[in-house]
């Protein structure tokens, strides 16, 4: 176990050192430059600026001073707000996207586990078809949309939840829901399929034959046995929810990292793009990896010697 | 034990040739079908995929055919008719019927307007353009970057996929590390950052969709390139001394069909997604194109007063998502029937 964590966190660290060389090389190809008047400034001015940023050294050196400050978690200085460090920008407004995204995941996924099983259990009956309708609609309908529609019924309408803005736990309740309906349909439909193959496994019978009730059969033999595979759809649930949290925090104007992405897109803040994107995978690697170690644990039948696939 | 069986006489005659025919037990009742046949019947009776592949064809003709015959110009502006709510001539239900609720009093909108003579089926935008010829032309764009994005998603997802199956080992593990740390940053933030570089517009989301997609395409394929070089066709093929590139064409990518057709289906309504999410934060397609992204992220600008403006464009988006989605679903389940009983 120790052997293969340790062979794990290194292939962690290898990827993100690749992203973080990438985006760099990338970011070194984009036109543009911090300044916002260049013909108004004298060149001893460009200079100066120039000088401040770090930009006038040659790129490898740039590149190295930039991997010994991500290493630190600094990711440099913001080129929309002067004087503004992206780790700072970055750290003041993680929190609500993180609980946002947690709310959204533990909710939808608990939500679906209960809709899948149930629909399940209830083999074509009207409450498989809901099942099946809720998450096919949940997989179809953009998160920006719900979002909207969200907002304009529940927020501005019935006037239950406000509308926008950042404050209390109630502010957060209609983001939550439009982000989690994608990862509700989706382990809704999974729990579904597994457990309707399981509650036809030989085991399932066997512990109906032997007078086991309803529920125990349900709870302790079938649904614990559909969950197991749910872990693997955990991380792309959680790149659902990250791509999702970018335009659903601007529709709300949450002051979290999504709508720091987009707004530092469209104005050309390229050390805060660099330091979003950097944390963005950082956060999914951990996310993948913690599903893979929480897999191995789950069900030790998968050899953790690396052939998980 | 002192029981016997008394058969009749007549069991132990010999059949005649007559009797053989009319016996039928050895007869095969229905002609056999190919694998293309079986799975064409067993989409046929899901009602789902079925309608969905009905409705698909419909906006696909819709909205490729409004390339010839238009209600209205996409682009015309017509500023006196701006804002005018959907009318459909004969229904009179409200909203449908060209009316709205100003401070509190419904009013023919249209005759406000100097235009009762008009009808627009699903009103008219901020500028008096036809919104039904700008759904229509928002969704041929957005279909036409789904399908070329995919076009060519599927082209380096299945190269990827069959040449690291096929080599196998130390080649195998170095390409599965790659598509591990392509997997490890977030698709929208890949597609953001290749736009930025490539300057936003049509040809930069189709390469940005197109780069960052392919990666479930090629594992799918690899897996099963994986299971299927192990099989004796294969097996027989290389022995007679056939060149790799021409059993990848011959006999692997005709096995490998059914995998890449599902995918597929899966793939172009994320490509549709991405798009739409990239028009709705505003680096995708810019005016005087149109996509159901931009329509979206127009019309959600006056949803408080005019609803419908963004209605139509998001309800079409998510049947043409849906729609995708079912067919996907049903494809699946006509190529491998042990996935449904």
């Amino acid at each position: 176990m120790a052997k293969y964590l340790a062979k794990r966190i290194f292939y962690l660290i290898l990827t993100l050192f690749i992203v973080i060389t990438v985006t760099f090389f990338l970011m070194k190809l984009l036109p543009g430059t911090p300044l916002t008047n260049q013909a108004k400034l004298s060149k001893s001015q460009i200079h100066l600026i120039y000088e401040q940023y770090g930009l006038n050294k040659p790129v490898w050196q740039q590149y190295l001073l930039y991997l010994a400050g991500a290493v630190k978690g600094d990711f440099g200085t913001s080129f929309q707000f002067s004087d503004q460090p992206v780790s700072y920008l970055i750290s003041s407004r993680i929190g609500p996207s993180l609980q946002i995204g947690l709310q959204a995941m533990i909710i939808g996924v608990i939500l679906g586990v209960i809709i899948g099983a149930f629909g399940a259990m209830k083999q074509n009956t009207w409450a498989d078809t809901t099942t099946t309708v809720v998450s096919i609609l949940g997989i179809s309908i953009p998160s920006f949309v719900l979002a909207v529609l969200l907002q304009y019924y529940l927020g501005l309408k019935a006037g239950w939840f406000p509308i926008a803005e950042w404050g209390g736990f109630i502010y957060t309740v209609l983001p939550t829901l439009a982000l989690g309906a994608q990862p509700l349909a989706e382990s809704a439909r999974f729990v579904r399929t597994e457990m309707v193959d399981v509650l036809s496994s030989d085991y399932i019978e066997l512990a109906k034959a032997k007078g086991l009730n309803r529920t125990g059969v349900i709870y302790h033999h079938a649904l614990r046995n559909s969950l197991i595979p749910l872990i693997t759809i955990v991380g792309p649930l959680a790149v659902n929810i990250m791509t999702g949290s970018m335009v659903v925090e601007n529709i709300f104007s949450i002051p979290g990292i999504g709508e720091q992405f987009v707004k530092s897109v469209l104005t050309n803040d390229y050390p805060t793009i660099m330091g979003l994107t950097i944390v963005y995978s950082f956060m999914l690697c951990v996310v993948l990896l913690i599903t893979d170690i929480l897999y191995g644990i789950v069900d030790p039948r998968i050899r953790l010697t690396g052939k998980a696939n | 034990m002192a029981d016997t069986v008394k058969l009749p006489e007549d069991s132990f005659k010999p059949i005649t040739s007559d009797d053989r025919a009319a016996l039928d037990s050895e007869k095969i009742a229905a002609p056999s079908l190919t694998f293309a046949q079986d799975a064409w019947r067993r989409l046929k009776k899901n009602k789902g995929a079925w309608v969905s592949l009905i409705v698909l064809v419909v906006v696909f003709i819709m909205a490729f055919g409004s390339i010839f015959v238009s209600p209205h110009d996409p682009n015309a502006v017509h500023p006196a008719y701006a804002n005018l709510p959907s009318k459909i001539p004969g229904i009179s239900i409200n909203g449908f019927n060209g009316t709205l609720v100003q401070a509190g009093e419904r009013i023919d909108a249209y005759k406000a307007a100097g235009a009762s003579g008009a009808h627009y089926i699903m009103g008219t935008d901020y500028l008096g353009r036809d919104l039904f010829s700008r759904v229509l032309y928002g969704t041929r764009i957005s279909l036409i970057i789904a399908l070329v994005a995919t076009l060519f998603d599927l082209t380096i997802g299945v190269t990827y996929g069959m040449f690291s199956g096929w080599k196998g080992g130390r080649i195998d593990t170095i390409m599965q590390r790659i598509i591990e740390i392509i997997l490890s940053i977030p698709n929208l933030v890949v597609i953001v950052l290749l736009i930025l570089i490539l300057k936003p517009g049509m040809t930069s989301i189709i390469i940005a969709i197109a780069l960052t997609s392919w990666v479930n395409m090629a594992r799918l394929v690899r897996a099963q390139t994986l299971e299927l070089k192990e099989q004796e066709f294969i097996l027989a093929a290389r022995t007679l001394g056939e060149r790799p590139i021409k059993i990848a064409f011959k006999h692997l990518l005709p096995n490998l069909s059914s995998v890449i057709i599902i995918n597929t289906m899966f793939t172009i309504p994320n490509a549709i997604f991405f798009e739409a999410t990239l028009s709705y934060i505003g680096i995708g397609i810019s005016s005087p194109q149109a996509s159901l992204g931009t329509l979206l992220n127009d019309g959600q600008k006056n949803f408080q007063f005019l609803p419908y403006q963004m209605w139509w464009p998001a309800l079409i988006l998510s049947i043409i998502m849906l729609a995708f989605n079912l067919l996907g679903d049903g494809l699946r389940d006509a190529f491998d029937p042990r996935t449904k009983e």
